[in-house]
């Protein structure tokens, strides 16, 4: 199978990851799409490892899974810990840093 | 040159006596008149010592020097601090101590009831102390500290009776036209320094004569322009009237005996300059001949006294301007009618402060008449004066103006005969003004309360005036017989070059002279002596009176080319300063604001725009890549 469409299929996910940060309001919603944006770049990267026929970008694919857990560990608290003192998930709630 | 530690103590003892006076305060008003005379009286007594002692040598080892300091030394560029008594000094140095201390005398019972005495006498001593040091420097720098010191003293002495606004602001009109004068000198000390590398008199001296006639030109001419500033020249005269606001003995020593004489002793000195620059001697002759009209036309027209006075002030310089002008036959005779001068005027001056102290600080003579029966010894001794200044032979003035008159005559061709006539002229109108003085002040009836009349003066005042008396009758007699002066000064001077062909006999001029004198002094006499005198002056007169009145136009002229185009650009300038300088900083700042308002909007607090905009950011970055390597 060409290789491209892996591409094809990873520009899919992340723009309707990208769309789905901007359009959505629910942190937990957006959160996943940014998920989803992170997996896309993996999905890049592994595909250009097997285009190059070296083992870098399934390398650098560790590396966004290892980030990745990180900012879902801080991404959720933060978002809980709101929760928890505005009963609202809403991210534009969140918009007192204005002034 | 022969080196004398001693000369310092001239100048260190008046210095000594200002400081310690200004700095004692009030604890020194008992004392303070008589410490600052004293200290006047012995310089002119180590002046008279040192005199002695020059006698004694022979012309060329009369000049005796001291190095104080090593002032400035960078480079190849060296001053010292030092001091030169040579036969030009000496005379200066025996009139400034000699009259400055009699001077002294007469103001202590002169200022008796002013609660300021003390700091009076204090200036009194710094100006003696400036004084001296001017003719004792031994380099144009050393004399430029001098010349500065001169014209602060002025500027207190002028402004001393500052609560009135009137004579504070002729100080400040004084310091100001002699900072204009100053600028010239600095700048001719300048140029001598790039063109000959030194500013002592003897380095220049010697520098001279190897010198482009560009260079020399120019420091002559800034030369000049020095002098017209502090000798009251055209076209720097305004300030000398203006100038009598200062109490009358300041008048008498600073801007009729000494100060105003600095400008002729700064040409005298620089002789090795203007006689190599003729362009610049004849400049110097031009203005000296235009002052001595100048000043003699406005003293015929004032009323009052004081202001009559420093207008023959400003003429009688101009006669020694003139005698400057004239190359080396002329500077002794500037420096004899400089000392005759300063015998007779401050005589004349001394007697005018009398006059005022009489009558209760009257100063219109047209509010006088009649004073020689209620003050007959200060009649007597401006008497003297005023026949000293007319020239009545034997009197001072005959030996030293009729020399001058003389001189310019032979100066050759229609320059001569021009500046001769110019000469006589003045003569003739010098006696015009002086008689009017005299008949409106001495003569006549008296046109005040003769209930109250005028008294004479303390004995103190009048000894002065009596001791200046005597130099106005004999000065003239000592200083010219067997052209005594001449020769004493010969060294300094290429002297007796001769002058020019002897068109007239020197007797012819001296009876044309006299002739113009009687003529002058006649035509007063005519208009003046015989009616009764107005007591106010008379409004009906022709244009040219109205003009002498307003002295010749010299502040209109001003105020209207200097004082108003200045303010002008002034005004302009404060204007740019608001609108370009500060509408600059302001506008910078005010942009800062606005973009910072402006962009401030963007900055929603909602984490979905930020995003958006990143992602836009991010496609546009892409899409300038993807065009760029298309």
């Amino acid at each position: 199978m060409n290789p491209t469409n892996y591409l094809y299929i990873s520009a899919l996910l992340f723009t309707i990851g990208a769309i789905g940060v901007v359009v959505r309001r629910n942190a937990i919603v957006v959160f996943m799409c940014i998920e989803l944006m992170l997996n896309a770049a993996n999905l890049s990267f592994v595909t250009f490892a097997r285009m190059n026929g070296n083992l870098d970008g399934q390398v650098v694919a560790f590396f966004t899974m290892v980030v990745a857990a990180c900012e879902v560990v801080v991404g959720l608290a933060i978002i809980v810990t709101i929760y928890r003192s505005r009963r609202s998930a809403s991210v534009d709630d969140a918009s007192l840093l204005r002034r | 040159m022969l080196v004398n530690n001693g000369l310092v103590y001239l100048i260190a003892l008046p210095l000594f006596g200002s400081a310690l006076l200004l700095l004692a305060g009030r604890r020194a008003d008992k004392w303070g008149h008589l410490f600052a005379t004293a200290m006047s009286a012995m310089s002119f007594v180590l002046g008279a010592v040192q005199f002695y002692e020059m006698l004694g040598r022979d012309a060329e080892n009369r000049a005796v020097t001291q190095k104080l300091f090593t002032w400035i030394s960078v480079g190849s560029f060296n001053v010292d601090a030092g001091l030169l008594l040579d036969q030009l000094s000496i005379c200066f140095v025996l009139l400034i101590t000699g009259v400055g201390t009699l001077i002294h005398i007469y103001s202590i019972a002169y200022m008796d009831h002013d609660k300021d005495r003390r700091r009076f006498f204090a200036y009194l001593n710094l100006f003696i102390a400036a004084m001296l040091l001017l003719v004792m420097g031994d380099s144009y720098l050393n004399l430029y500290v001098g010349w500065e010191g001169v014209g602060l003293a002025s500027y207190l002495l002028i402004g001393f009776w500052n609560q009135k606004p009137a004579y504070a602001t002729a100080s400040k009109k004084a310091f100001i036209a002699n900072r204009v004068g100053d600028m010239g000198l600095s700048f001719a000390i300048m140029i001598a320094f790039a063109t000959m590398g030194t500013v002592s008199f003897k380095g220049v001296k010697e520098a001279a004569e190897g010198s482009s006639q560009g260079a020399l030109t120019a420091i002559g001419l800034m030369l000049l322009l020095a002098a017209t500033g502090k000798s009251a020249q055209f076209p720097l005269q305004a300030w000398l009237g203006d100038a009598m606001a200062g109490p009358t003995p300041v008048s008498a020593l600073i801007h009729a005996a000494t100060m105003v004489t600095a400008g002729v002793y700064l040409i005298t000195r620089s002789n090795f300059i203007f006689d190599a620059a003729p362009t610049a001697q004849l400049l110097v002759v031009i203005v000296g001949a235009i002052t001595l009209l100048f000043g003699a036309i406005i003293g015929t027209a004032k009323d009052d006294i004081k202001k009559a006075l420093a207008a023959s002030t400003m003429s009688q310089i101009g006669y020694m301007v003139l005698a400057t002008g004239l190359g080396p036959v002329g500077y002794a005779f500037a420096i004899m009618h400089l000392l005759t001068h300063g015998f007779f005027k401050a005589g004349m001056f001394l007697g005018a402060g009398s006059v005022m102290h009489g009558t209760g600080d009257e100063v219109n003579m047209r509010k006088f008449g009649g004073i020689r029966h209620f003050m007959p010894i200060t009649f007597a001794t401006f008497g003297l004066g005023y026949l000293a200044i007319l020239g009545v032979p034997p009197f001072a003035g005959f030996y030293s103006k009729d020399k001058i008159i003389e001189t310019a005559f032979y100066s050759g061709g229609i320059k001569g005969i021009l500046i001769g006539s110019i000469a006589l002229f003045g003569a003739a109108l010098t006696a015009f003004y002086m008689t009017r003085v005299m008949i409106l002040t001495f003569a006549g009836t008296p046109r005040y309360d003769i209930n109250n009349p005028p008294h004479e003066s303390s004995f103190l005042m009048l000894l002065p005036m009596g001791i200046l008396a005597i130099g106005s009758v004999a000065s003239g007699f000592l200083l010219a017989r067997g052209e005594a002066l001449v020769h004493w000064l010969e060294p300094l001077f290429h002297a007796h070059e001769g002058h020019g062909p002897e068109i007239l006999p020197p007797v012819v001029i001296s009876l044309m002279a006299l002739g113009v004198v009687i003529i002058g002094a006649s035509f007063a006499w005519f208009k003046y002596g015989r009616g009764p005198i107005a007591d106010t002056a008379p409004t009906n007169v022709s244009i040219f009176t109205r003009i002498a009145r307003r002295d010749l136009l010299q502040d209109d002229f001003n105020e209207s080319v200097f004082m108003r185009p200045g303010q002008a650009l002034t005004r302009l300038l404060v204007k740019t300063d608001d609108v370009v300088v500060d509408g600059a900083v302001r506008g910078v700042a005010s942009a800062t604001l606005g973009s910072g308002a402006a962009l401030r909007t963007s900055q929603t607090g909602f984490v979905r725009s930020y995003a958006a905009l990143i992602v836009i950011g991010a496609i546009a970055l892409i899409a300038a890549i993807w065009a760029v390597t298309l």
